[in-house]
């Protein structure tokens, strides 16, 4: 009987939930709890629909397809679905919250303001699309580089669906209002431990892989998943250490206080950088990159070298988040100089995989995808270099709390972490749905222009406003005295936030053409097509019957 | 074998390790790389040598340099405090007819002055003392509690209606209709007279009887033509400018129910010389008015 002790497992879920909603001694609790037992509920009901009793027979869904591999690739096609969801999904917030910036009045009380959306933009594109592509590119990597199926079953499924849960949770409660107010880490308590649970599912499945190995080493690529996995639970434990009001309320108080908390803080905040968008993301590089340009690493002594150094240097880098604070000088030196040192372990990854590349740079001509994986590295390697620039104390005091932070984090996040996931997503569908290629290349190529002058509009226009805000707000007359109100500098940057919203529309509107292009291929289709690198119509008709046919 | 471990393209050896397809090329580190990498370690030794770097038991090693972010700050405080520091008791010791005399005073305090207010006051009377609903535009010549130096003055010392400041201006307007002074006919009445006092369009026999009971009930504050008093901060009704607005429907609500305004005391926050240096700002709008001659 396949799904029937899940299915139990899952209604009991709902009836504790109903308990939950009943027993809270708050109504924003009582709303949550409503909130996980419809979402439990209906989880609960398809469960029951799909419950089978006969042998696994024939399967037909477009998910569950016949399983040629060998390897467990059921979950990844899920995995992968949902990261271009929640990528949709994010990126669409992240346009309407750049609006209410621009257009203030778009603000709509009390549900959909600023302060509500903006952690369901940063959570929906970090944990939901950047976890939903770390989950399934380490799923199916592990497998590959560790010619061994996933270990411990269906435990990848609870690890994908608790996940899944565990985003709409959070976003849920952003938009009532439970937020422990922490940046990156809104989540309030009983959702942490919810996470904090998936997430050991998660590292038992990976390491459980990595030990049933039948290769003598373990690659990279897993080096960076691991090192990912390992500390993000350390960062999330430590950093969300509270307690509870009531074990049937919303409310948490922080274990930390004043600057130990913000110190705490950031420590995790960056540090989520460091190993979410960092080390996971070269996790996916080291094995999407080699593939897709059919070469190999370039070094062996590089990605080891750089490895250790970034895993050990970027743990301490938290502290130049307080420049110029109640933190301790001496924090903030150290923050500073490990910032500054973490520079070319940075970089060892983008050599890595730039010079992957040497004996295939023509490849480029003719495969979009392989110029996605490019572009992204470019724009790692520039945020990397601005990253430790901005660390540098007399840097921070012109741009700490401008709008230059935004932009320095959005061409990494646009740039390089989203630029690697659409590469490592378009290298993936076609072969989970075992199809002979994408529906379209050019729709690839679209793609990639249409984000890449999304993500230069948008830091551009970033690096305008932070530095005239920056300018602004240190500015004093020959007599000592402050120039600017603050309400001055918000309007004097009001063309850069239209300007903002019009790069990330633009970044959008590339991830709607790659969500058609996925679509397309998942149901088999192949796009009539000029070959990337073919001649016009009329040139080279040879070339465009052999792409019909 | 040896040739197997050998990558075609670039003749370069592999590690020999193989993972789906993966290969590894045994090149060295880019030597460019290795050395800024070097170089950032030592840079980093340097800064912590040179800045407090390494906390201890108590507290932390100093660095040669013996800079630290508050001592920084103290210095930078000190040197604009000492520059400022004559001409600062100047301004809190000399009354406000005075300053006005002297330039160098005058220029000081304008910026000052310019200065305080984009801080502390915009939010209400915005960036260029412009006012907006409710909050009074102070570049006019419209003043509810007086526009000379020494009233201005007073006014953003003391501030309105707040329970922070005994000495904080007060005045309030009866509620008419909300407490059943007046009836709604009469409300209307008085409305019309009062469109007519700042030659709004109106009807002329509601304006004949408002004016009846605006001379009963409004002229005590208002003034018997309607031009205010500004010793009970009651506005001048005869002028095209008003805070809550100037049409029917307001001027009405006003009368039933009404708003008043509130200002914080700021002697207390700023120090009397800030206080003077934001009226000769204020004043200096272009509705500054001489003080009354004795």
């Amino acid at each position: 009987m396949r799904n029937g002790t899940e299915a139990i497992v899952l209604a009991a879920a709902t009836f504790m939930a109903f308990m939950a909603a009943a027993a809270a001694s708050d109504d924003l609790f009582r709303a949550h709890a409503w909130v996980l037992f419809f979402v439990l509920g209906i989880a609960t009901l398809v469960l029951m629909r799909r419950v089978e009793f006969a042998p696994v027979g024939a399967k037909t869904s477009i998910f569950n397809r016949e399983d040629t591999s060998g390897y467990m690739d059921d979950v990844i096609r899920f995995g992968a679905v949902a990261t271009v969801f929640w990528g949709v999904v994010g990126f669409l917030v992240g346009v309407v919250i750049a609006a209410q910036l621009a257009w203030p009045w778009l603000n709509i009380e009390p549900y959909f303001n600023f302060g509500r959306l903006r952690p369901l933009h940063t959570s929906a594109v970090i944990f939901a699309f950047g976890g939903n592509a770390l989950i399934c590119t380490s799923f199916y990597v592990v497998q590959r580089t560790c010619r061994a199926r996933l270990f411990g079953g269906n435990l990848a499924w609870f690890v994908f669906w608790g996940y899944q849960l565990f985003i709409v949770m959070a976003a849920t409660g952003y938009l009532l209002g439970v937020t422990q107010s922490k940046e990156y880490a809104e989540p309030e308590w009983y959702v942490d431990l919810w996470l904090t649970i998936v997430w050991v599912a998660y590292l038992i499945v990976f390491l459980g892989t990595i030990v049933r190995r039948k290769e003598p080493h373990i690659y990279v690529a897993n080096w960076f998943f691991l090192s990912f996995i390992i500390t993000v639970a350390m960062l999330h434990l430590v950093n969300n250490a509270a307690v509870p009001v009531s074990l049937t309320g919303a409310k948490s108080y922080s274990a930390f206080a004043g600057v130990q908390d913000a110190l705490t803080q950031w420590w995790y905040g960056h540090n989520a950088v460091g190993f979410f968008l960092t080390a996971g993301f070269l996790g996916m590089m080291y094995y999407f990159v080699p593939k897709q340009a059919e070469r190999p690493i370039f070094s062996y002594r590089l990605s080891i070298i750089h490895f250790w150094a970034l895993i050990f240097l970027y743990i301490w880098a938290g502290p130049h988040h307080l420049h110029y604070t109640a933190l301790p000088d001496w924090a903030q030196t150290l923050g500073m100089v490990f910032s500054i040192m973490l520079w070319m372990p940075s970089w060892g990854g983008m050599i890595n995989g730039l010079m992957t590349l040497q004996g295939a740079w023509d490849k480029l001509r003719t495969d979009p995808v392989l110029r996605m994986f490019v572009i992204s590295l470019a724009f790692y390697g520039m945020s990397t270099f601005e990253g430790p620039m901005m660390s540098i104390k007399s840097v921070n005091s012109l741009s700490h709390y401008t709008d230059w932070t935004i932009g320095h984090v959005h061409s990494g996040a646009l740039g390089w972490n989203g630029m690697i996931t659409f590469g490592c997503i378009y290298f993936l569908v076609p072969k989970l749905w075992n199809r002979e290629r994408l529906y379209s290349l050019r729709l690839v190529n679209w793609h990639l222009w249409l984000a890449t002058i999304g993500i230069v509009i948008y830091a551009a226009v970033m690096w305008v406003a932070g530095i005239t805000q920056g300018l602004m707000w240190r500015e004093y007359d020959d007599q000592g005295f402050l120039v600017n109100s603050f309400i001055e500098t918000v309007s004097a940057i009001h063309p850069e936030y239209v300007m903002r919203m019009i790069g990330g529309l633009i970044y959008l509107a590339g991830a709607l053409v790659m969500s058609y292009n996925i679509w397309r291929t998942i149901r088999g289709d192949l796009r009539n097509e000029v070959p990337m690198g073919g001649h016009a119509a009329g040139a080279a008709p040879a070339t465009r019957v052999a792409a019909a046919q | 074998m040896a040739d197997k471990d050998i990558d075609e393209a670039t003749g370069i050896k592999t590690t020999g390790h193989e993972w789906d397809g993966i290969q590894e090329l045994d090149n060295p580190m880019p030597r460019w790389w290795l050395w800024t990498f070097y170089a950032t370690i030592v840079f980093a030794f340097g800064y912590m040598i040179w800045y407090p770097a390494i906390p201890l038991w108590n507290e932390s090693t100093m660095g040669i340099s013996g800079q630290t972010n508050r001592l920084q700050l103290k210095a930078d405080m000190q040197e604009v405090e000492t520059a400022r520091r004559d001409i600062i008791a100047t301004l809190a010791e000399q009354d406000l007819e005075d300053i006005r005399q002297n330039q160098d005073l005058v220029r000081f305090a304008s910026a000052g002055g310019e200065s305080l207010f984009k801080v502390y006051c915009s939010q209400c009377h915005g960036t260029g003392a412009q006012g907006g609903p409710g909050y009074p535009n102070l570049n006019d010549d419209d003043w509810l509690w007086g526009g000379d130096l020494e009233a201005v003055y007073t006014t953003i010392a003391h501030g309105v209606r707040n329970d922070e400041d005994d000495d904080a201006r007060i005045s309030q307007m009866p509620a008419f209709g909300a407490d059943g002074i007046l009836d709604r006919a009469q409300i209307n009445a008085v409305s019309e007279y009062v469109l007519k006092l700042s030659n709004q369009d109106h009807d002329a026999a509601l304006a004949e009887t408002g004016a009846g009971i605006f001379a009963e009930q409004c002229t005590a504050c208002h003034g018997e033509n309607g031009r205010g008093i500004r010793d009970l901060g009651a506005p001048n009704l005869s002028d095209a400018i008003s805070l809550y607005g100037n049409t029917r429907e307001t001027i009405r609500d006003q009368i039933r129910q009404p708003r008043h305004g509130a200002m914080p005391p700021w002697v207390n926050r700023l120090g009397a010389a800030s206080i003077k240096q934001l009226a000769i700002y204020v004043h200096s709008l272009g509705g500054g008015e001489e003080a009354p001659s004795e």
